[in-house]
């Protein structure tokens, strides 16, 4: 077995190996799953304790309009606004008080709802949305047209304005520009935090051997680029296998979960609807939300996910080998941890300026900034992910990576000199114009 | 005919010349010793022995000719600074750097077999580095150094760390592999192990060799011309310069200085006359007094 193989896999294997990183690569995907799950699951609890509010209608024209629903019980009363307040001081047993002192029709300004506390945005929206709809037939009713309610109702329109886009071959796709933006925002934060933790890897690495003084056995039966290199392919294996692993786990649980719980939320979901629709309120009729699922599975079958896995792969191995040798440079350079940052700083700025620079592409994927930031080997790896969902041509692609690989060969090779050197200095703080002489050996 | 010269090198770091015009000769079989105070430049001339860095000027030859990277995995190399990963168990971390010599997985398995027993550390095999002690972890890379069977092995101070039972079980080691027909060269500060171990030395003192050559000439070529006599009475020392006498339990001893003109035999032949003498025997300098008395006065 060839000597740089070897070094591979040791560094492969005792990182694998580790508790931390198999924790870490089988809990991810349960707490992200767990997460979502959570932040669904609280959305669809409802409060199930019924509040009283107290109306004084002044009008006395809204008493049939207001309707007790499973969460509010309204109770009309003649007492003044001043003496209900007191009552509710001494024993709060309504939530809020809500005030009709005129007609809407004339002022639409004359409800007014009071509570102790902040008016909850479900309660507003439910009793506005009775008083509007009400109001509104009142005031159609007295155009005294016949038929006119049914009029107005068909003439109301929904627009869902479809993105479709068409491929070369004249083949369309529906394409969603959110979806589009989710993913690409994922897969270049996902590659920013490999870069960040696996190039620190490196540097911690490289910094341990040469503080432990094994670089010096291993120096006289391998070459320092042999060490360099071995540490960082092995390191890459490792990203690549935590990544791959959290892609299986994720898929694996969310097919599971779809599998078992589809049909009974599928059901609630629909009963939910019903029973919104019939009370009156703006909820979505459950044919257009249908509509969204499916327009929602389209757009994920519109895009090119073998481009956006493979491309993911290209520029996490690009990006990392880039910045690795760089991270494996600075920890050859320092005598001890604490060292590396005031020299990793000027490393990391890139890489946080790339993220940055991703979130604004995301709004103009075609833009100046978005193009010469998919360009320049330091940040295109994270912004070329957020605008390839976004359908970049191939010639951008293909120089884009043509000019990471030239880059990661120089620094890579750069890295290597400072290295040879690096690793067997001791004791003596490095500054950036030795570390320039090293260069040139 | 020696296995390793060393011609005439040279090596400049920025600020200083750590090696000014080195020569030596090993001869083949034998143990050299390399001395000299910190920082004189033994490990820089072991590095480019070991072509880690290369000398500005001047060459290493092996056998006659220019040492390449390929004759370097014929040689065992055990660095001054020597670390092993912490987090590895011995066992793994031996076989791991055994591959790296160049053995295949088999062959080095075996070697280990042997030499773990040989060592009596079989039951550390499972272990991790960071459960053993400075001087085991020693062990563990000294064996590592010498798994390959290389011709030529160089030391860099192997004697720091070890208790004196573990330092005398590396001396014998270090004969024997001599007497199986290895080279060896060895740093260190510990004067006792080079008149024990070495043939031939050099001393380096400021970037150049201030001493070289056989452990028994230079020890004979520094002699004072003392002499230690005991005998079972008191004598009178007549043709000698006396320079200390002491008694103890009925043996009386004597450091003598000769002076020009008397042999030793017609000193011995008037005490024999006295009493019995129970030895007679040159002090020769330690080689710690050499180096102390040649680092000092150069």
């Amino acid at each position: 077995m060839s000597k740089i193989s070897l070094i591979i896999q040791r560094e492969y294997s005792t990182r694998v190996m580790k508790k931390s990183f198999i924790l870490l690569t089988f809990l991810t995907p349960v707490l992200l799953v767990a997460m979502i799950s959570a932040i669904v699951y609280m959305g669809t609890i409802k409060d199930d304790k019924i509040k009283n509010i107290v109306v004084v209608d002044k009008s006395g024209l809204y008493k049939d309009v207001l309707k007790n629903n499973e969460s509010y019980n309204f109770q009309f009363s003649d007492a003044t606004v001043d003496e209900l307040k007191k009552q509710n001081s001494e024993n709060s047993d309504f939530a809020a008080l809500l005030l009709i002192s005129k007609d809407l029709r004339i002022d639409s300004t004359a409800a007014v709802m009071y509570s102790d506390k902040q008016v909850n945005l479900e309660l507003k929206t439910y009793v506005s949305g009775l008083l509007n709809s009400y109001i509104e037939e009142q005031k159609l009713a007295a155009y005294n047209i016949p038929n006119l309610k049914e009029m107005v109702e068909k003439s109301n329109s929904d627009i869902n304005l479809k993105t479709i886009k068409w491929g070369e071959d004249g083949n369309e796709k529906e394409a969603s520009a959110e979806l589009a933006l989710a993913i690409g925002m994922l897969t270049a934060f996902i590659i920013y935090m490999f870069i960040v933790i696996y190039g620190a890897q490196v540097m911690t690495g490289v910094v341990q051997e040469k503080t432990n003084r094994i670089v010096e056995v291993m120096i006289s039966s391998v070459k320092p680029f042999e060490l360099m290199m071995g540490k960082i392919i092995g390191i890459a294996l490792v990203g690549l296998t935590q990544f791959m692993m959290w892609v299986l786990l994720t898929g694996a649980i969310l097919f599971g979960l779809s599998t078992t719980f589809a049909k009974d939320l599928d059901m609630e979901k629909m009963k939910e609807m019903q029973e919104l629709s019939q009370k009156g309120m703006q909820g979505m009729p459950t044919a257009e939300m249908n509509g969204q699922i499916a327009d929602f599975m389209t757009a994920i079958n519109g895009l090119d996910f073998v481009q956006i896995i493979s491309m993911f792969i290209v520029y996490f191995l690009g990006g990392y080998l880039l910045y690795a040798s760089l991270f494996a440079a600075i920890g050859s350079a320092v005598d001890n941890e604490t060292d590396t940052q005031q020299f990793s700083m000027p490393i990391m700025l890139p890489i946080i300026f790339a993220i940055y620079a991703g979130i604004f592409s995301a709004e103009n994927p075609d833009g100046p900034l978005a193009f010469w930031c998919s360009m320049i080997p330091f940040t295109s790896p994270i912004v070329m992910m957020v605008r390839l969902p976004f359908d970049v041509p191939f010639w951008q692609i293909a120089l884009s990576i043509s000019i990471l690989v030239l880059s990661f060969i120089g620094t890579t090779w750069m890295a290597g000199k400072i290295y040879r050197t690096g690793i067997l200095m001791y004791g003596k703080k490095t500054t950036w114009k030795e570390m320039w002489k090293w260069l040139r050996y | 005919m020696s296995l390793l010269s060393v011609k005439n090198v040279v090596k400049q770091f920025a600020g200083h010349r750590a090696l000014d015009g080195v020569s030596l000769e090993v001869p083949e079989n034998s143990v050299y010793g390399l001395l000299g105070p910190n920082g004189a430049g033994k490990t820089t001339l072991i590095r480019i022995i070991n072509c880690i860095t290369a000398p500005d000027s001047g060459e290493v030859l092996l056998n006659g000719k220019r040492m390449t990277a390929e004759d370097v995995r014929h040689i065992g190399y055990l660095p001054e600074e020597r670390g092993l990963y912490k987090k590895m168990k011995i066992g793994e971390q031996a076989l791991y750097l055994a591959q790296l010599r160049g053995m295949t997985k088999a062959d080095a398995q075996k070697a280990l077999k042997y030499w773990f027993e040989k060592f009596e550390i079989q039951t550390w095999w499972d272990k991790k580095v960071e459960e053993l002690s400075k001087g085991m972890a020693q062990k563990v890379q000294f064996i590592t150094t010498i798994l390959h069977d290389p011709k030529l092995l160089i030391f860099d101070e192997p004697f720091s760390g070890f208790d004196p039972v573990n330092a005398d079980l590396l001396k014998r080691e270090i004969l024997e592999l001599r007497d199986k027909g290895a080279t060896i060269i060895f740093s260190t500060h510990n004067m006792g192990t080079v008149e024990d171990l070495c043939e031939n030395i050099s001393l380096v003192d400021k970037s150049k060799i201030v001493l070289q050559g056989n452990v028994a000439d230079i020890r004979a070529s520094h002699a004072t011309h003392t002499y230690l006599l005991k005998t079972r009475k008191e004598v009178e020392i007549t043709d000698f310069e006396l320079i200390n006498n002491k008694s103890l339990n009925g043996i009386f001893e004597y450091t003598i200085k000769k002076t020009a003109g008397d042999t030793n035999n017609s000193l011995l032949a008037k005490l024999m006359a006295q009493t019995e003498i129970l030895s007679f025997e040159e002090i020769l300098p330690s080689m710690n007094d050499i180096f102390i008395k040649t680092v000092s006065g150069s």
